[in-house]
């Protein structure tokens, strides 16, 4: 008996390995950014210096989907 | 690739009018010199043109600087203010940071002024997107925050205050220690240059697609040429956020690069 294909995919599976790469930094600027508002919200004057952590925050966990684009065009 | 969106209608409907981007897009053919060392290609002639227009329009706004300000130097006051407030006072602290304003409003000034070539019509390509420049950039910084780092505080001082934070028992030092000297030596330069990089080539990736997207929906006959306005105005406001991607990335390695010297000059915890 023959082997019979039921379904086929075509494309790179690096789209679905940069939708993985992108789940936990995604989640975890929502927590940064989330956290960053809440704090303005109690301390409005710290504003300028809440802000810069967040940025420095953003930037290293970006870095890991940056990563993940960066893998996908040299595996490719 | 990783943009890999055409759908199974647009590639039935001719394959001449839609091409998934590749980074052949970041290595044109030669103009110049091709075949030596020195070969001239878009990137660099993008290079050229911006660092031109950048130099020639400091030079004349330095050389015309007035005790009330015009328009466009009151801008250009206004970005060295944001460096040397925003930045350098916020992370530093005036007194120790202010020895290297010069450097890090130079960094701004160029990473952005080179990462907004990937939004004027015409050079499409963002001088920063090909690994060269932001390698640079990033080696800069380590240079320099070693050498402040090694004069402030001596060799071995300098990688004991660097990778041996106090207040740690003993034995996680075995594992801090190589952790924290790859850190140093490696991983800050490196994350730097992938960021930038990374930033431009995926902004400029975003461009091509959806602006070649709204051209094939646009001229492939069928009923999807109803959907290439909106592809065509996602496109428009992709170039909206790229220019905020541009002044972003720009002040993400501005403050990152103080950050880094600020580690390595900072006093004995």
């Amino acid at each position: 008996m023959e082997p019979t294909i039921l379904a086929e995919l075509t494309g790179n599976v690096a789209s679905i390995g940069y939708g993985l790469a992108a789940i936990g930094p995604g989640i975890g600027i929502g927590i940064i950014v989330g956290k960053t508002a809440e704090a303005t919200a109690r301390q409005p004057e710290l504003r300028g210096q809440l802000q810069t952590t967040m940025f420095i925050g953003i930037a290293f966990t970006e870095i890991l989907t940056l990563l993940a684009i960066v893998t996908g065009l040299i595996f490719s | 690739m990783t943009a890999d969106v055409s759908s199974p209608e647009l590639a039935a409907s001719g394959d001449e009018l839609y091409h998934t981007p590749t980074l052949g897009e970041f290595f044109p053919d030669a103009i110049l010199f091709a075949g030596t060392p020195f070969e001239f290609n878009r990137v660099q002639l993008v290079r050229l043109i911006i660092l031109v227009v950048v130099l020639v329009g400091t030079y004349l706004i330095a050389s015309r600087a007035k005790l009330v300000p015009g328009r466009i130097q009151s801008i250009f006051e206004l970005i060295i203010e944001f460096v040397n407030t925003q930045i350098i006072d916020s992370v530093m602290g005036s007194e120790r940071g202010r020895q290297f304003s010069p450097m890090l409003i130079t960094m701004f000034v160029m990473i952005f002024a080179m990462n907004l070539g990937g939004v004027i019509p015409g050079m499409n390509l963002a001088g920063t997107s090909v690994i060269g420049l932001p390698l640079m950039l990033a080696l800069w910084t380590f240079v320099t925050y070693i050498i402040f780092g090694v004069k402030k505080h001596g060799l071995g001082g300098y990688l004991k205050h660097e990778t041996m934070p106090p207040g740690v028992p003993k034995p996680i030092y075995l594992l801090l220690i190589p952790i924290e000297f790859l850190q140093v030596a490696i991983i800050r330069w490196a994350s730097l240059t992938i960021r930038l990089l990374a930033n431009m080539v995926a902004g400029h990736m975003m461009l091509v697609v959806f602006i070649s997207l709204t051209q094939g929906l646009l001229l492939s006959g069928t009923w999807l040429m109803a959907v290439s306005p909106l592809s065509g105005a996602l496109a428009i406001g992709i170039y909206g956020f790229e220019i905020f991607v541009a002044a972003l990335q720009a002040f993400v390695f501005t403050i990152l690069s103080a950050v880094y010297i600020n580690m390595a000059t900072s006093d004995e915890h």
